[in-house]
C-alpha cells in the first residue's frame, strides 16, 4: 500500500522537527520576555554562538557536560548585562548594538575556536547528551518515534514553556515586566523600577538564548564550527512576531518552523520534487511577513513602547 | 495669610495642610510661589484656577511626583516627607490623574494589584481580588468587571477603575485632576454622584478643576490658585460663579500696545460647524462656527484642553475632522486641500514650536526654509542655493531682531524666545493672508513676548486675517479685536474687549454661556 | 574662502570626526587584550596586518577592491539611515541586485560592450532598488517595522538566489551551484594589471560623492534628512513623508543592488550562493562609523577593507584567525555609540 512509505516520510520528519526546533525555543521565549518588557534584540544570534561556544570550550575541557551548560548560561547573563547597559543605561538605539553584538559574537567566537580548537589534536568531539528513550512511551508507533525519543535539552523545552507562561501571566514579576513594556509610565507611579525590569527581562532573554546556542553543541551536534547557529537567531526573531509576544505562541511556531526545515532538509536529497527546497526554507521567512501585515488589524500587537528607551 | 500647619496639627478636622510651597522648574517657570492649602477631614475640596496657576503641580508634589523646592507638608497632624508616589500611597493618599495610569493590555484586577505584591507572589488567588473589586464596585455601584481587559473598556470605565485602585489599596485623601475633561455629561454627573458618596463615607476629596458649575455643584469649599499663589478659600456656599470667577481671572487686563482702531474688510476664513475628535477618538471641538476677517484679530480664549489645540491641527492639516463648510480668500476648503493650506495663502505658528514647527538639530538657515525649500530662489533645478539661504536667514534674522551667533548654527542653541521669533519670521514673511496663531508666547521671555506681540498686530495691520489662540488673557485681550470663548469643544459666547467685564470672561472661561454681547 | 572659516570648518569637522578617530584605537585595544589572553604577541598580529594590507600594490589594491561592496552599501546605508529607516536588509539587496545583473549579463550578452556594461549596472540597481522599496511600501502602508522586514526579505532574497543558483541559472545541471560566466561584454574594465582593481571601485567612489551631494546640497536631500529628524515638523511643513521613506529606500536598495551588480560584473563574472559574505552587516558598520556620511563612507569603508585584507594575511603569516576582524568591527560600533550619547549627554549638561 502506498500510505505506509508516506508515513515513515512524515514520521521522520516530525521525529526531527521537535529536534530542529529546540534551539530556537530558548532562544524565542526568551526574547519574548526582552521584547514584552520594551526591549528588541537582534543579536540574538551573537549572543547564542558566544552561548555555543562557552558551552563547548567549557565541556570539552572539563569533560562534563552539564558544567558546560552552566558557563553557557553563565556567558549568557554577561551578554545580557552588556547589551542591557548599552540599551538601558546608556540609552543607545537598540538595532544598532544588536548588530554590534552579532559581530562581536562572530569574531569572538570564530577567533577563540580558531586559536584553540582549529588546530586538532586529537578528536575535537564531545560526548553529547544522549538520545532517552521514555520506556513503553517510545514504543507506540508513529508516536514513539515522533515524541519520546529525544535528548534531555529537547525535552527540557515542555517544561520551559509552562514555566514561563505561568511566569510571565500569573506571577507579580511577570505582570510588572509586560507592564513595563507596554506603559513604563504607569509602572512607575506604582513604584516599580523600570529599568531593573527590563535589565532582568534581558537577562532572561540572553541566557535562554546562550542556552539554545548551546544546546546546538551540546546535543545536537557534537562540536563547534564557525558560524555554527547560522541564522536560528534572526527566526527566533520571527518567531516572536509570529507567536505574538507569548511563551505557547513561540513555542508552536518554533515547531511550526521546525517542520519547514525539517522538510527541506529532506527534499534536497529527493530528486524529481516539484517544489524548490529554498521555497520551503523561505516559507517561514514569508509567513512572518504576512503575518506582520495582518497585525494592523489584530488584537494582537507588539508591546507599546518597543525599541524605546525609558527616560 | 500665612499659614502656620505646625500650629493647626492638634486640630483633627484639619486632614491636609500644605504650608508655603515653592516650585520652579528649569527655563524659569515658577509653577508654586508660596501656596497654601489646607483641606478638613471628611469634604469634598476644589483646588480652581486657569492654567499655569498651579494646581496640578501642587497636587503632583503632595502625591510625591515632584519635590518642592521649599514648603512643608502636614498630614493626618504629621509632617510628612513625600519623595515618590510609593510614599504617598503607603500615606493613603491617592491621585487619579488626567493620563490614566493603566496598562491596557491587563485586565481589571491585575492593574489594580500592579506593583502592589512581590515579584515571587503567584497570582493563582486572584479570586480574593476578584470578589473584594466586585464588592467594591457594587457598594458604590461601580459596574467594573476585574476580569476585563482595559483595552476594552469606555474612557469612564476606565476612570473608575483608576479610582477603584486608589480606593482599594486604602485611601484618606482622594486627589483628582480635571476628571471630567474626558467624560461625557452623563458620564460626568455619575462621576460627581459617586464622588459625593465617598465623602458621605468619610473620605477626603481634592478636586482640581476650571469648571465653576463643577465647583458649585460638588465641593464644600474651594481654594482659588493664580499664577502659583493662593487667591482665597470660601465656602462653596457663601459664594457664587462671579465672585469665583473674578478671583480666577482677576488681573487687570490692560497691556497697552498702542492698539490702532480696527477697521475690518472682506470675509478671510470661514468654517461653519467644525468637529474634531482627539487622538483618543473622543470629540474635542464640538460643531464651532466662526470667521475672521481681513485685518481683524480673533481671539480664541479659554483654559488649555477645551479643544484649543484640536482646533489649530485641524486646520492646519495635521488632524481629522468634520465641517459644513470651510472657506479661504472665499474658496471653498474641501478636506484634501486641508493638508496643504500653506500654499493657499495660510500660515501657521504652532503651539509647540519644538516639535512642530522647527527641526532641532538642523541650523537656523536650514529652519527658515522647511516651508520654501523646494522652490526658487532656495532651491534650482533641485539643489539648495546655499548663499541664498544665508542671506535671507541674515535678513529674517536682522529683520526680527533674533540673537544669533551664526545662522549655520544648530538651533537648538538658541534660546527659546528666539527660536520662536525664527518661527514667526518664517511664517509672517509668507506674506498670508490668513495667520494661524497658537500660544504664540508661551516659555519666552519678556522682550520676545512684547516683540512677537508687536509683530502680530503689525501683520493685521497690513491686512492680515488673523486667529489667535491663547490661554493668556492678558494676550488675548491685548491682540484681539473680538473674542469667542472656547469651553468643551463649544464657542460660549462673542465679545469685544473693550466691553467685557472681567467675570464674564471668567464665567465663559468656566462654562456658563452668555448672550451675544 | 578665507582662513577664519577655514578654521571653523576644520573645527566642525574635528568635532563630527573624533568620535570615529577615537573609536578605532579603543576597539584595536580591546582586541589586543583578547589577543593577549588568547595567548597571541598583539603587535605581531597588528603588523602582520598593516603588512597585509599596505605592504605593496597587490595588497593596496586588494584593499580597494574588498572596500568597493562596503562603500556601495554604506553609502545607500548613510542614506537610510538619515531618513531614520533602519534599513538591516542591505545584504538582500545586494543579492536582488546581483540577481538581475548576472540575468541581464548572461542573457543579453550579446549586446556590444558601451550598451551591456550600463544596463548591467542598471539592473543591479533597479533590483536592489525595487527590493528596498518593497520594505518601504509595507512600512507606508501596514506599519511594518523595517527591521523585522528588512530581515525577512534578507532570507527571502538569499534562498531566491539558492534557487535560481540551483536550478533555471545553473551552468551545468547537477554539478557546481553556480551560474554561467557572464558575457565578456557585460565584464567591469580592470584597469590596472595585473591587480584585480576594477573600475567598480571608481564608480563608488562617484556614487559616494553623488550621493553626499544629494544628501547635503539638494533639496531632496534636505526633505529625507528632514523626515529623518522629525517626521511631524516635517508633514507639518508640507513634506511627504510616506514619499521621503520610499524614496530613501529606493536609493538604499539601489546603492546595495549596484554593489551586488558591481561585485559580480567585475570580481566573480558569475553568481554564486554565497555571493556576499556579510557585507550587508559590515556596511552598518562603515556607515555607523562616520554618523552616516557618505564622503566619510569612502574612508571607513577603505578602513574595514582594509581591515578584512590585512586579517587575512594576519591569519596565514601570524597565524592569528582573521575572525578577530569581526570582533573588532563590532567594537567599533559600541565604542562610537557610547561616544554619541557622551557628547549628547554633555551638551544637555551645558544648557
Amino acid at each position: 500500500m502506498d500510505l505506509l512509505p508516506s508515513i515513515l516520510f512524515l514520521q521522520s520528519i516530525l521525529a526531527a522537527t521537535w529536534r530542529m526546533a529546540t534551539p530556537i525555543i530558548y532562544a524565542a521565549v526568551g526574547e519574548v520576555f526582552s521584547e514584552r518588557a520594551g526591549i528588541l534584540n537582534i543579536g540574538i544570534e551573537g549572543v547564542m554562538l558566544i552561548g555555543a561556544f562557552t558551552g563547548y570550550a567549557t565541556a570539552f575541557a572539563s569533560g562534563n557536560l552539564v558544567l558546560g551548560l552552566l558557563a553557557a548560561i553563565l556567558s549568557g547573563i554577561i551578554s545580557g548585562l552588556i547589551f542591557a547597559f548599552f540599551t538601558i543605561t546608556i540609552k543607545a538605539n537598540q538595532i544598532v548594538v544588536g548588530a554590534a553584538f552579532n559581530m562581536i559574537g562572530m569574531g569572538l567566537t570564530g577567533f577563540l575556536y580558531r586559536a584553540f580548537f582549529a588546530e586538532g589534536q586529537g578528536t575535537l568531539s564531545l560526548k553529547t547528551f544522549q538520545t532517552i528513550e521514555i520506556p513503553f512511551l517510545s514504543s507506540i508507533p508513529f508516536f514513539g518515534e515522533v515524541l519520546f525519543k529525544h535528548n534531555i535539552m529537547v525535552y527540557a523545552t515542555i517544561l520551559l514553556i509552562p514555566l514561563a507562561a505561568f511566569v510571565l501571566y500569573h506571577t507579580a514579576f511577570g505582570l510588572s515586566i509586560q507592564a513595563v513594556g507596554e506603559h513604563p509610565k504607569a509602572a512607575d507611579t506604582v513604584g516599580i523600577n523600570v529599568f531593573l525590569m527590563r535589565y532582568l527581562s534581558v537577562i532572561i532573554g540572553s541566557s535562554l538564548a546562550a542556552v539554545g546556542g548551546a544546546f546546538l553543541v551540546l546535543a545536537y551536534a557534537d562540536q563547534f564550527v564557525e558560524g555554527i547557529v547560522s541564522g536560528r537567531g534572526f527566526i527566533a526573531l520571527a518567531v516572536v512576531v509570529f507567536g505574538g509576544w507569548s511563551p505557547w505562541g513561540a513555542f508552536w511556531t518554533s515547531l511550526l518552523f521546525g517542520v519547514f526545515y525539517a522538510l527541506q532538509l529532506r527534499i534536497q536529497t529527493m530528486p524529481g520534487v516539484l517544489i524548490p527546497y529554498q521555497f520551503l526554507q523561505a516559507l517561514p521567512y514569508l509567513a512572518t511577513l504576512l503575518v506582520l501585515i495582518g497585525l494592523t488589524k489584530r488584537r494582537i500587537r507588539a508591546p507599546k513602547t518597543l525599541g524605546v528607551p525609558y527616560k | 495669610m500665612k499659614e502656620d500647619c505646625a500650629q493647626i496639627t492638634d486640630n483633627p478636622g484639619i486632614i491636609l495642610c500644605m504650608q508655603d510651597i515653592f516650585k520652579s522648574f528649569p527655563g524659569g517657570v515658577r509653577a508654586n510661589r508660596g501656596v497654601n492649602l489646607e483641606v478638613l477631614q471628611g469634604e469634598i475640596h476644589c483646588l480652581l484656577g486657569e492654567n499655569g496657576a498651579g494646581k496640578t503641580v501642587l497636587m503632583s508634589i503632595l502625591y510625591g511626583l515632584y519635590t518642592p523646592d521649599s514648603g512643608s507638608i502636614y498630614f493626618k497632624n504629621k509632617k510628612l516627607e513625600i519623595h515618590n508616589p510609593k510614599d504617598a500611597i503607603n500615606n493613603r493618599i491617592g491621585m487619579v490623574h488626567q493620563h490614566f495610569m493603566l496598562v491596557e493590555t491587563l485586565s481589571v484586577a491585575e492593574n489594580i494589584i500592579l506593583g502592589k505584591l512581590p515579584p515571587w507572589k503567584t497570582l493563582n488567588n486572584l479570586t480574593a481580588v476578584h470578589q473584594k473589586i466586585n464588592q467594591m464596585s457594587t457598594d458604590f455601584g461601580l459596574n467594573v468587571d476585574p476580569t476585563a481587559l482595559v483595552q476594552d473598556l469606555s474612557v469612564g470605565e476606565q476612570q473608575r477603575v483608576e479610582i477603584l485602585k486608589v480606593l482599594y489599596h486604602g485611601a484618606d485623601l482622594l486627589i483628582l485632576d480635571e476628571p471630567t475633561a474626558v467624560l461625557t455629561p452623563q458620564e460626568s454627573e455619575n462621576l460627581l454622584d459617586f464622588l459625593r458618596q465617598l465623602a458621605d463615607l468619610g473620605l477626603t476629596i481634592v478636586f482640581i478643576t476650571h469648571k465653576l458649575e463643577e465647583v458649585m455643584q460638588i465641593s464644600d469649599r474651594v481654594t482659588i490658585l493664580r499664577d502659583g499663589k493662593t487667591i482665597a478659600t470660601v465656602n462653596t456656599l457663601d459664594t457664587n460663579p462671579k465672585e469665583l470667577a473674578r478671583m480666577m481671572v482677576g488681573r487687570d487686563v490692560l497691556m497697552d500696545l498702542k492698539k490702532k482702531e480696527g477697521q475690518s474688510g472682506e470675509v478671510i476664513f470661514t468654517v461653519e460647524h467644525l468637529l474634531v475628535n482627539d487622538e483618543r477618538g473622543l470629540p474635542a471641538v464640538r460643531d464651532v462656527s466662526f470667521q475672521v476677517r481681513e485685518q481683524e484679530v480673533v481671539g480664541i480664549a479659554g483654559v488649555s484642553g477645551n479643544g484649543q489645540s484640536e482646533l489649530a491641527l485641524a486646520l492646519a492639516g495635521l488632524l481629522d475632522c468634520k465641517y459644513e463648510s470651510m472657506t479661504l480668500n472665499q474658496k471653498s476648503i474641501n478636506k484634501h486641500d486641508l493638508s496643504n493650506l500653506n500654499q493657499l495663502g495660510m500660515a501657521h505658528i504652532p503651539e509647540d514650536r519644538q516639535k512642530m514647527g522647527l527641526i532641532l538639530p538642523f541650523s537656523v538657515s536650514e529652519n527658515f526654509i522647511v516651508e520654501t525649500y523646494k522652490n526658487e530662489p532656495f532651491s534650482k533645478t533641485g539643489f539648495l542655493q546655499f548663499k541664498k539661504i544665508k542671506n535671507y536667514a541674515l535678513s529674517q534674522v536682522k529683520k526680527y531682531n533674533i540673537r544669533v551667533g551664526d545662522v549655520d548654527e544648530d538651533i537648538a542653541h538658541l534660546s527659546g524666545g528666539n527660536q520662536q521669533k525664527v518661527v514667526v519670521a518664517r511664517e509672517l514673511d509668507r506674506r498670508p493672508k490668513f495667520l494661524l496663531v497658537n500660544q504664540p508666547t508661551r516659555g519666552i521671555d519678556i522682550g520676545a513676548t512684547e516683540f512677537v506681540r508687536q509683530q502680530i498686530l503689525a501683520e493685521r495691520d497690513s491686512g492680515c486675517a488673523i486667529l489667535l489662540i491663547s490661554t493668556d488673557l492678558e494676550e488675548i485681550f491685548a491682540l484681539s479685536d473680538r473674542i469667542l470663548v472656547i469651553f468643551e469643544g463649544k464657542i460660549m459666547g462673542e465679545v469685544i474687549p473693550e466691553d467685557i467685564k472681567i467675570e464674564e470672561i471668567g464665567l465663559m472661561m468656566a462654562g456658563t454661556k452668555i448672550e451675544a454681547a | 574662502m578665507d582662513w577664519v572659516t577655514l578654521q571653523t570648518k576644520l573645527k566642525k569637522f574635528l568635532r563630527s570626526a573624533w568620535t570615529p578617530l577615537a573609536a578605532i584605537p579603543i576597539a584595536l585595544s580591546i582586541g589586543a587584550i583578547v589577543l593577549y589572553l588568547a595567548g597571541y604577541d598583539p603587535v605581531q598580529a597588528y603588523s602582520a596586518m598593516w603588512q597585509g594590507a599596505f605592504k605593496n600594490r597587490a595588497a593596496v589594491t586588494e584593499v580597494l577592491i574588498k572596500a568597493t561592496p562596503l562603500i556601495f552599501i554604506g553609502v545607500g546605508l548613510a542614506v537610510a539611515f538619515r531618513c531614520s529607516i533602519w534599513n538591516i536588509g542591505a545584504e538582500g539587496q545586494f543579492y536582488m541586485g546581483a540577481v538581475a545583473s548576472t540575468a541581464v549579463g548572461i542573457y543579453m550578452g550579446a549586446l556590444p560592450k558601451f550598451v551591456l556594461v550600463p544596463l548591467v549596472l542598471i539592473a543591479g540597481a533597479a533590483g536592489g532598488a525595487l527590493w528596498g522599496m518593497l520594505a518601504a511600501y509595507l512600512k507606508n502602508r501596514f506599519g511594518v517595522n523595517e527591521v523585522v522586514s528588512t530581515i525577512m526579505l534578507n532570507y527571502i532574497a538569499i534562498f531566491i538566489t539558492g534557487y535560481l543558483v540551483t536550478g533555471p541559472m545553473i551552468e551545468t545541471a547537477g554539478l557546481f551551484a553556480q551560474t554561467p560566466k557572464i558575457s565578456e561584454n557585460a565584464r567591469l574594465w580592470r584597469f590596472l594589471p595585473p591587480t584585480r582593481l576594477h573600475i567598480g571601485f571608481i564608480i563608488a567612489i562617484v556614487l559616494a560623492i553623488l550621493l553626499y551631494i544629494l544628501i547635503f546640497k539638494t533639496s531632496v536631500g534636505y526633505s529625507i534628512r528632514a523626515v529623518g529628524i522629525n517626521p511631524d515638523a516635517a508633514r507639518y511643513a508640507g513634506i511627504n513623508v510616506k514619499r521621503n521613506i520610499l524614496l530613501a529606500m529606493a536609493i538604499s536598495g539601489g546603492a546595495a543592488g549596484l554593489g551586488g551588480a558591481v561585485e559580480v560584473a567585475a570580481i566573480s563574472y558569475r553568481l554564486y550562493q554565497l555571493i556576499s559574505p556579510g557585507y550587508g552587516f559590515d556596511g552598518i558598520a562603515v556607515s555607523l562609523l562616520v554618523n552616516n556620511n557618505p564622503l566619510g563612507v569612502i574612508f571607513s569603508g577603505i578602513l574595514f577593507g582594509a581591515l578584512r585584507s590585512g586579517s587575512e594575511v594576519m591569519q596565514m603569516n601570524a597565524k592569528v584567525p582573521s575572525a578577530l576582524v569581526f570582533m573588532i568591527q563590532g567594537l567599533v560600533v559600541l565604542s562610537v555609540v557610547a561616544f554619541g550619547v557622551y557628547s549628547y549627554v554633555s551638551k544637555v549638561k551645558e544648557e
